[in-house]
């Protein structure tokens, strides 16, 4: 099928565009419009998975259209091993997040456009293969996020607004000006991230420091990686629940991602220069964010610092560079997209709930909700790397892959495991067990809730049982990548 | 028959899910459809034992499917069978069903019946598929979810706080042993290793890394046996259900340390320091033990520090080389033990305390309990010729033979200790006067029928591994290599016959007849013993050395986090705002100000390029 890609893309963009025909007194067809987008960009995803070679390590159904000639910008959009996973975790946390949205009440149409404009963006960010399209693309992110957060936020919504906002932005110029640089320095000039791939590596080592670090901040920041993680729990607490979802879920694997698209092999000395460094930071994100985390006492934000000790898995699977810490840093994107989506589902459900997420408010909850003890508790076990459910999965090849590499590290790390398994116990313990600490009876997850969660456990529990479900996509890629480097 | 061998874990994973996703639904048949799954995998699991004994086979492999590959290693879930997993399958599976048949009686007013016979089934799960599997990341995998299952059902009772702190503490505790044996893991598969437990004596390497790796899996099995100084949390486990500590506690989950010593013993053969290291830490930990169940008067917390000090006897067995003997104690031990924690359910059932010294003359009102109870206290006391004497002359031979002094007489002195405590439990709480006026009845038969079931195993188990008796069929089994007739060791028999006899003399004076130190004596034994009964305040230092600092970096973390990143970036933000606002007032929107900062501008630039003329000139 041609052109599958494109409408990926800009599909949800047209929901959005239809969205905002509608007069926005039928609010039930504006919200049932952006469902029935989100499910058909879901399902031609589903297609894409289909028909996606998993025995080729190329970019697939690879589009190249000229668009600013004169300079060389040129529409190129592709999928490989690398960005499948992430296009699929996009396209079903979008769809989740869509659903999930009974919160928001306030202005659902400009809600929904900015959604579906946000979505466009994610899944551009993830197919684009022209450097100054990938830009836009990241770029396009963030301007609905801002809003997103800074409307129909909590109570210091604006404030984790524009800290995401400013945060983010001032991480993007460096990485324009990169983009700028990296054009001007390989022979011929060119924006097209593939040839790039077989150009950059030729470039003299200080400018592969250089431009390693210029793209390395901007995604640190999105990562993020410590210390420029602040953002992080204010927009994460402020986001109402599906933002937090698609926040947590996606958009912090943008930076990942980039990580694993641009830095990783367009730059393999200066990744070889830099690898124990990041090491260092994955290891410091591990323990850092996880010890952070034990001592809030807001439910989201404990979950938000969680997501950071997550990502450090993600950096330590890098740093690693080889296939086993490549492939359980892809693995372990993948696996936090869905845990900590889950996640921020539940604290929703909570919040609904009881309008406070202070961790006191909660407790005993395993016998008045027994299915939202269910669910979270599986979530909890997951997040901690439970063996049998996928966190384990991710976890486990990012830190045998670092121990290949850095056996301190790895020692290392592994204290961070331990620390991670008391942030989540603890969260059980006090939200789950002990007395009820509410006078008013909270009624349990309703179908409509765990509809929602349920795909997130199947996933779970399928990835933990038989990692090669996603491994297998992402293999061939990632192999190409350590050959690359 | 072996080849369904699979289905043995399979049963009670399906009665899992069945449990917990209709729990409600089923209401008391949950715990029927428990039992059911764990009989379905005792009757397999002896049709298996008696198919492999007879055609005498002693190993079977099988490999259910690659489930991932790191570093160029496929790794698969993999089945050995051998004797010694057949072992531990009958252990497992008899015990457990026995268990959960007691269970029904012991949980029948609890709210949450479903829920428990849910976790149950799946730590049965878990720890039928620990036994089988055949690698140490397979092993690695459901030996977490033993620990979850574990922690699931210590903080069975979350509504009490002592419950569920205990709960998290087991897991947290058990997790550092766990990462420990993760790291071994990776040591071996890094330097390119088969992780399967039968390549294991092949592996060649650096002998320090080798030795280090060695050491790292042994913490895994210190963890969750509670060897020192990682027991802590076994004494706390017992906020858990009693029949749970008899089963996790006591019989199954925390025999998994020395099953895997066991199980990777060519491994640690070959590291004699590693193996030194083991014989070291169960000694320690079998004395140290021991002594704090002499002091201790809750009945559960006497037989839990009872396991720590059992359990570190079958690795000081195991370290000195003494392999039949370790597996042997950990065979009798799982049925006499778990015999011991039912019969003291029972009791609490009945009496609602758990203080000795609020117990007493209980043999006369819980007949069958207290007969029972008495029977596994001799057995555990090491009385001929009950199941535990056999074992544990096993292991004095095995120390002997092994020629460490120190480490026999830590041997001959735990088990004298041993023979006291239990003694004192039974003087106490089943014997004299009863210090209770209420109606204390009997259990029902649902729950003294399992205990008379495996006070049989607690008589007549140690007559397989009798040297006199069908010619030391255990020693051969479990070491098929072995072909040399076991002999009886009369001395050992007479030397361990005198030890128990003494201590159980020694506490019939003390806590019968009232018999006292001299006042002297005693002023000189109460530092010692306050020591003691603190636990040799191991759990405080616990506390001042990880604990505490934990919670004090956490909220630096949180401080540096608010103070200083933010504080930065609000530093910056405020920074520009107020250079904006400065700015800002230049730009007042009058044409005169505009006019008069742009004649200023060109004359400055006059000034400027006149300067630079006059130096060309």
């Amino acid at each position: 099928m041609p052109n599958l890609l494109t409408i990926i893309i800009f599909f949800p963009l047209l929901g959005g565009l239809l969205i905002s025909l509608i007069p926005r007194r039928n609010e039930s067809i504006i919200r049932l419009t952006a469902v029935l987008f989100n499910v058909m960009t879901l399902g031609v995803v589903g297609v894409l998975c289909t028909l996606f070679d998993r025995t080729s390590s190329a970019v697939q159904f690879l589009e190249s259209v000229p668009w600013i000639p004169d300079i060389g910008i040129n529409y190129i959009v592709g999928v490989d091993g690398i960005s499948l996973g992430l296009v699929f975790l996009t396209a079903l946390l979008g769809l989740l997040a869509a659903l999930a949205t009974t919160s928001i009440t306030k202005s659902v149409k400009e809600y929904f456009i900015l959604y579906q404009i946000l979505m466009t963006g994610m899944l551009g960010t993830f197919l684009a293969l022209d450097l100054v399209l990938f830009y836009i693309f990241w770029e396009t992110v963030l301007i609905p996020m801002f809003f997103l957060i800074g409307i129909w936020g909590g109570q210091r919504r604006e404030y984790a607004a524009w800290k995401f906002f400013f945060y983010t932005l001032a991480g993007s110029f460096v990485m324009l000006l990169a983009i700028i640089a990296i054009y001007f320095l390989v022979t011929p000039h060119t924006f097209n991230m593939l040839e790039i791939t077989s150009l950059a590596p030729h470039l003299n080592n200080n400018f592969q420091c250089v431009l390693f670090l210029m793209f390395f901040l901007s995604f640190a920041v999105k990562i993020p990686v410590f210390p420029f993680h602040t953002w992080l729990p204010d927009a994460h607490v402020e986001a109402p629940t599906p933002v937090s979802v698609i926040l947590a879920g996606v958009l912090l694997k943008m930076g990942a991602y980039g990580l694993l698209r641009i830095c990783v092999p367009y730059f393999p000395y200066a990744l070889d220069y830099f690898a124990f460094s990041l090491g260092v930071l994955g290891a410091v994100n591990l323990i850092y964010g996880a010890c952070a985390a034990f001592v809030q006492t807001d439910f989201k934000k404990m979950i938000a610092y969680s997501s950071v000790s997550h990502m450090g898995f993600v950096l330590l699977g890098v740093a690693a560079m080889n296939s086993t810490g490549l492939n359980g840093s892809l693995l372990e994107m993948f696996n936090h997209g869905i845990i900590t989506g889950g996640m921020f589902l539940l604290v929703g459900v909570l919040y609904d709930r009881a309008h406070t997420r202070e961790m006191t408010a909660f407790g005993g909850l395993s016998s008045t909700m027994p299915r939202y003890a269910f669910f979270l508790t599986i979530m909890a076990l997951a997040s901690f790397g439970l063996p049998g459910l996928s966190g384990f999965v991710g976890e486990f090849l990012s830190i045998a892959g670092i121990y290949f590499t850095f056996p301190w590290l790895a020692a290392l790390s592994s204290i961070g495991l331990i620390m991670v398994v008391a942030l989540f116990l603890t969260i059980i313990r006090k939200v789950l067990w002990g007395r009820p600490q509410s006078a008013v009876h909270w009624p349990d997850m309703g179908f409509d809730e765990m509809i929602l969660l349920c795909p997130l456990v199947l996933i779970t529990l399928g990835v933990g049982f038989y990692p090669e479900i996603i491994l297998q996509f992402q293999r061939q890629a990632i192999n190409l990548l350590v050959r690359m480097s | 028959m072996v080849k369904y061998v699979y289905l043995i874990p399979i049963f009670p994973f399906l009665a899992f899910w069945l449990n917990i996703l209709l729990g409600k639904q089923l209401g008391r048949l949950s715990a029927w459809i428990a039992i059911g799954a764990s009989l379905l995998s005792t009757i397999l699991t002896f049709g298996i034992f008696f198919g492999m004994v007879t055609a005498n086979v002693h190993n079977y492999t099988c490999s259910l499917g690659s489930w991932i590959s790191i570093n160029g290693q496929t790794l698969s879930l993999g089945i050995l069978v051998d004797n010694l997993t057949l072992m531990m399958l009958s252990v497992v599976t008899v015990v457990g069903t026995l268990i959960q048949i007691y269970s029904v009686g012991y949980m029948s007013t609890d709210i949450r019946f479903t829920r428990y016979f849910a976790y149950i089934s799946l730590f049965m799960a878990s720890m039928l598929a620990l036994v089988l599997v055949d690698d140490l990341l397979m092993l690695y995998i459901f030996w977490e979810g033993v620990g979850l299952c574990s922690c699931l059902l210590i903080a069975f009772w979350h509504e009490k706080p002592a419950a569920a702190a205990a709960g998290v503490k087991a897991f947290i505790t058990t997790r550092i042993g766990d990462t420990g044996l993760l790291i071994g893991i990776l040591i071996l598969l890094a330097s390119g290793h088969s992780l399967r437990f039968t390549d294991l004596g092949a592996v060649q390497g650096s002998e320090v890394l080798m030795t280090v790796a060695a050491l790292l899996i042994f913490l895994g099995a210190m963890g969750k046996s509670a060897q020192f100084p990682l027991h802590v949390w076994l004494p706390d486990a017992m906020e858990g259900p009693t029949a749970i500590s008899a089963l996790i506690h006591a019989a199954t989950m925390v025999a998994a340390g020395v099953y895997l010593v066991a199980r990777s013993y060519v491994f640690f053969i070959d590291h004699p320091l590693a193996l030194h290291t083991i014989a070291v830490i169960g000694a320690i930990s079998a004395v140290m033990a021991a002594s704090i169940a002499c002091t201790a008067n809750d009945i559960k917390r006497i037989l839990a520090y009872s396991t720590i000090s059992q359990l570190g006897l079958m690795m000081l067995a195991l370290g000195v080389g003494g392999y039949v003997a370790g597996t042997f104690h950990l065979m009798t031990h799982a049925f006499f033990k778990a015999l011991l924690f039912l019969g003291a359910g029972s009791v609490i059932h009945a009496v609602h305390t758990q203080d000795i010294h609020q117990m007493g003359g209980l043999l006369h009102r819980m007949k069958v309990t207290g007969i029972t109870f008495i029977i596994g206290a001799l057995a555990l006391a090491g009385v001929g010729p009950l199941s535990g004497f056999w074992s544990k002359d096993e292991i004095f031979i095995a120390l002997w033979q092994s020629g460490h002094p120190v480490l026999f007489a830590v041997a001959v002195l735990t088990s004298f200790l041993t023979a006291f405590y239990m003694a004192r439990v039974i003087f106490v709480a089943f014997l004299g006067i009863s210090r209770r006026q209420q109606q204390i009845h009997e259990s029902p038969l649902v729950m003294t029928i399992p205990l008379i079931i495996l006070a049989f195993f607690a008589v007549f188990l140690g007559f397989l591994g009798a040297p006199w008796c069908i010619n030391g069929a255990f020693q051969h089994f479990i070491s098929p290599a072995m072909h040399e007739v076991i002999h009886m060791n009369w001395g050992m028999v007479i030397l361990s016959s005198i030890l128990s006899l003494t201590a159980i003399t020694l506490a019939y004076l003390i806590f019968v007849k009232g018999f006292r130190l001299p006042s002297s004596g005693e002023q000189y034994f109460v530092c010692f013993y306050k020591l003691i009964e603190n636990k040799y305040y191991i759990d405080e230092i616990h506390e001042k050395i990880f604990i505490k600092p934990f919670h004090q970096l956490c909220s630096l973390f949180k401080k540096f986090d608010c103070m200083y990143i933010d504080g930065v970036i609000h530093a910056v933000a405020t920074v520009t705002a107020v250079m904006a606002s400065y700015i800002r007032r230049w730009q007042t929107g009058r044409i005169e100000n505009y006019l008069f900062y742009q004649i200023c501008g060109i004359f400055i630039l006059l000034m400027v390029i006149s300067g630079k003329l006059c130096r060309i000139f």
